[in-house]
């Protein structure tokens, strides 16, 4: 092979190569992304039982309940629908209740939101972004005192 | 003080434009004293800088909350060193530590750069001056530490308590050291652009550069890793998190750099493509700046969000990234192309290693910066976690892990597959010997853990291999061979050391992710648990009180088999008062090269408390294999050949003579 044909051929390879990782990239963005919703967002969004998503909003007041071992039940709230969450695991420490959470899982078939994973960042200041964002735009954000 | 700080940072901001102004038209017309400023001028630069810091850093150290960063930041009641630490713990420090280092690093080449030819070292120190401009318009702009309060308050608003921790004194200043160490080997790619020539001395000297910043990228990444672990009480040691991302990125596409610049100093081969990396490498880290910087991801990261500094990071982002690709693509083709070289060569293995992690790297941007262009045109708010990377990251990483110990036992210019397959067979042996006995007979192995396990032994094998063949195992004397291991060059052991390490910290992702347990439950004093063979009495809630927090400190004893107390695990909740803020501090004993995890739920009203307990095996070789790859790259730095500087004029000579064919 000459010189020219040898990088051509490199070349043609690489490009080989990455296609299929490109492709595999658009597949796993496809399938495992989860996408966020707000509680009102869910009714229209129809989304299936098992399908991993992440629900965020305020923990509504007076919802908090602590079952039995570790874990809890609680309702997510944008003010304009509310979904019944559970979660089994250690609360973040700013978990409280009127506080901004995400949480990630999926629906079970009862259609109660089976969270694996509940956020609330370190800051008593925080609130989500996509949260705040969601809120905003549903005209019910209020600015906290504190900033 | 602090206004003596604010006017050093002007100063050097002003002697950064003369940094990259006066060099670069010393370089154009050939005028030595105009590029004989460049020196004096970085070094300076950095004098000053370092003022500003001290001046920053002392206004912490001393309370002074009538300094508005302080106030936000500081509390008098902080610990001295979290006191100190805070000064980076902000936005403005942080930065503040970026151009620090920056001219730092500018100052080196100044210093041990005597032996370049002046026209690149004028080119190298004006291109260093560029970004050092950008970045202190930047922070006299935007970000300014040095603001006043009038009145000053009498009590500082506290640092994040997530913060106060030993790992803000370690994990920034090395990620920095990291992250803009690769600015020296993007200068040199830029000025060798700039010249329209890359020399032998180019190859010689970026090689070191990129050693030295990802040695430190590797500490940085690795310590920032565990101190997620121990902080966030959460147990993972990675969460693909943007953060993360943003840091690991530079990381892969520096890797690939040390390798195509080890083909490039050898051979002379990939030149073009070596100029690339070094420059893809530096806009990653510029894009890790923006991305934590800017405030466009909400983490720990981004302290405050002020629209003005997102927009200027990206403009710089632009500048810098278009800027240097422009030139690349208007140079590149002037450049003379390397030596030619067979597909199965030590430049192949090379290569392919390239291939790998630079597609990897690509995976990994897409998945970091995908959600924030989603958001950005369609409004739609996405998260892409593990599932995705261990889709995407971890099938290209398998087949490189794989191959990783062909690289050293091939030859340069044409290798034998086969002979280095049979030199391998031994390592093979064992790692398959490895795999069967996970797979047979560890309970709950699946698959992917004894393919984990089999490839984790064959990188450690496979490094071990290496050294062995090359000091002549099996065809000489035990004496000679013992002679000729302590005579091998130090980069020799420098890649093995870091291959070995790979393998050991692929061994304890394997070993926590596969073979790791886990309890949640409710646990009142008295009452014990068991977990994977250890056993844990939990004594109770005991309250105390630190400088500037209250605490509840839950007690565990560890039961040994004979049922008497071995060891004790204290997990606390902790409650600053200052940001009305609580954090939990998790509890870890090692025991071994494995540890036991313990996290603090709420407590009830009965003196019990949610506690979750992990059992994590051989955890700790995570980061012990990323100090093993530092150790590496620090062996290799040592390499007479290599050391930073030492390409002296007497031994050039013999340099040329190696390098041609």
């Amino acid at each position: 092979m000459t010189r020219k044909q040898k990088r051509l051929s490199v070349i043609v390879a690489g490009l080989a190569f990455l296609a299929a990782a490109a492709g595999l990239t658009f597949y796993a963005l496809g399938q495992k992304a989860s996408y966020f919703y707000m509680p009102a967002e869910l009714a229209t969004a129809g989304v299936p039982p098992g399908q991993r998503i992440r629900l965020g909003g305020l923990v509504e007041n007076g919802t908090v309940v602590r079952g039995s071992g570790a874990t809890v039940a609680f309702s997510v709230t944008d003010t304009q629908k509310s979904v019944k969450v559970t979660y089994t695991g250690i609360l973040p420490d700013l978990f409280r209740e009127g506080q901004g959470v995400i949480t990630e899982g999926a629906f079970g078939p009862d259609g109660v939101f089976v969270a694996d994973s509940v956020l609330a960042k370190h800051d008593e200041r925080y609130m989500p972004k996509e949260v705040a964002d969601g809120l905003k735009a549903k005209g019910v954000w209020v600015e906290s005192k504190s900033q | 003080m602090v206004e003596t700080g604010h006017f050093a940072l002007v100063l050097a901001f002003a002697l950064s434009l003369v940094q990259m102004l006066v060099p670069l038209v010393g370089a154009r017309t050939g005028n030595q004293r105009l590029m004989a400023v460049g020196g004096p001028v970085t070094i300076t630069g950095f004098a000053l800088t370092a003022l500003s810091f001290t001046a920053l850093a002392s206004a912490y150290a001393g309370s002074d909350f009538s300094v508005a960063n302080v106030w936000e930041n500081s509390h008098s009641l902080q610990p001295m060193i979290y006191k100190i630490t805070g000064t980076w713990g902000n936005h403005e420090g942080s930065m503040l530590l970026w151009v620090l280092i920056l001219t730092f690093f500018g100052a080196l080449v100044a210093v041990f750069g005597n032996n370049l030819p002046a026209t690149l070292k004028a080119n190298v120190l004006a291109v260093q001056g560029m970004i050092g401009a950008a970045f202190f318009l930047f922070i006299l702009t935007t970000s300014n530490p040095f603001i006043r309060l009038n009145p000053a308050p009498v009590e500082g608003r506290d640092l994040n308590p997530v913060l106060q921790d030993l790992g803000l004194a370690i994990h920034p200043p090395l990620l920095y050291l990291g992250y803009v160490g690769f600015s020296v080997c993007f200068s040199f790619s830029v000025a060798a652009l700039i010249e329209g020539r890359i020399d032998a001395s180019w190859a010689r000297w970026v090689r070191p550069w990129t050693l030295v910043a990802w040695m430190f990228l590797t500490g940085g990444i690795a310590m920032g890793s565990y101190w997620a672990y121990y902080e966030l009480g959460w147990g993972g040691f990675w969460f693909w998190d943007p953060v993360e991302n943003a840091s690991f990125m530079p990381w892969l596409a520096g890797t690939a750099l040390l390798h195509s610049a080890i083909v490039m100093e050898k051979r002379s081969a990939l030149k073009i493509w070596t100029l690339l990396l070094a420059i893809l490498t530096f806009s990653l880290s510029l894009l890790g700046t923006f991305l934590v910087r800017s405030g466009v991801l909400t983490s720990v990261h981004a302290f405050a969000t002020d629209p003005a500094r997102g927009v200027f990071i990206l403009c710089i982002l632009t500048l810098f990234i278009g800027g240097s690709l422009a030139l690349f693509a208007l140079r590149a083709s002037s450049l003379t192309a390397g030596g030619l070289f067979h597909p199965i060569s030590r430049e192949g293995a090379l290569v392919l290693n390239n291939l790998f992690l630079t597609t990897a790297t690509a995976t990994v941007l897409v998945g970091t910066l995908y959600p924030l262009a989603l958001e950005a045109l369609t409004g739609g708010k996405i998260s892409v976690g593990a599932p995705f990377f261990d889709l995407t990251f971890g099938p290209l990483m398998l087949p490189l892990l794989a191959i990783v110990p062909f690289g050293p036992l091939l030859a340069w210019k044409r290798g034998d597959v086969i002979a280095a397959s049979q030199r391998l067979m031994a390592a093979f042996a064992l790692a398959l010997a490895a795999m069967l006995v996970t797979g047979l007979f560890m309970d709950g192995a699946s698959v992917f853990a004894a393919l984990g396990v089999g490839l984790a032994v064959w990188l450690v094998a496979g490094a071990l291999t290496d050294l062995a063949v090359k000091s002549g195992a099996g065809s000489v004397a035990p004496a000679v061979m013992l002679r000729r291991f302590a005579g091998l060059p130090r980069s020799v052991f420098g890649t093995a050391l870091a291959h070995l390490g790979l393998g050991l910290t692929l061994l304890g992702i394997v070993g926590t992710l596969c073979f790791g347990t886990e309890r949640i439950l409710t646990m009142r004093p008295g009452e014990t648990v068991e977990l994977s063979g250890h056993t844990l009495r939990f004594e109770g809630l005991f309250p105390q009180k630190g400088p500037n927090f209250t605490e509840d400190r839950a007690r565990f004893l560890l039961i040994g088999a004979d049922g008497n107390a071995n060891g004790e695990i204290s997990s606390a909740k902790r409650f600053f008062q200052a940001r009305q803020m609580a954090t939990t501090e998790s509890g870890i004993r090692t025991l071994g090269l494995s540890q036991l995890y313990l996290s603090l739920g709420d407590e009830g009203n009965d003196g019990s408390v949610v506690v979750r307990l992990w059992w994590k095996p051989l955890v700790t070789l995570i980061w012990g294999g990323a100090l093993v790859m530092m150790a590496g790259a620090a062996m290799s730095l040592a390499d007479r050949r290599l050391r930073v500087g030492a390409p002296a004029r007497r031994r050039k000579p013999a340099a040329a003579l190696t390098s041609p064919t």
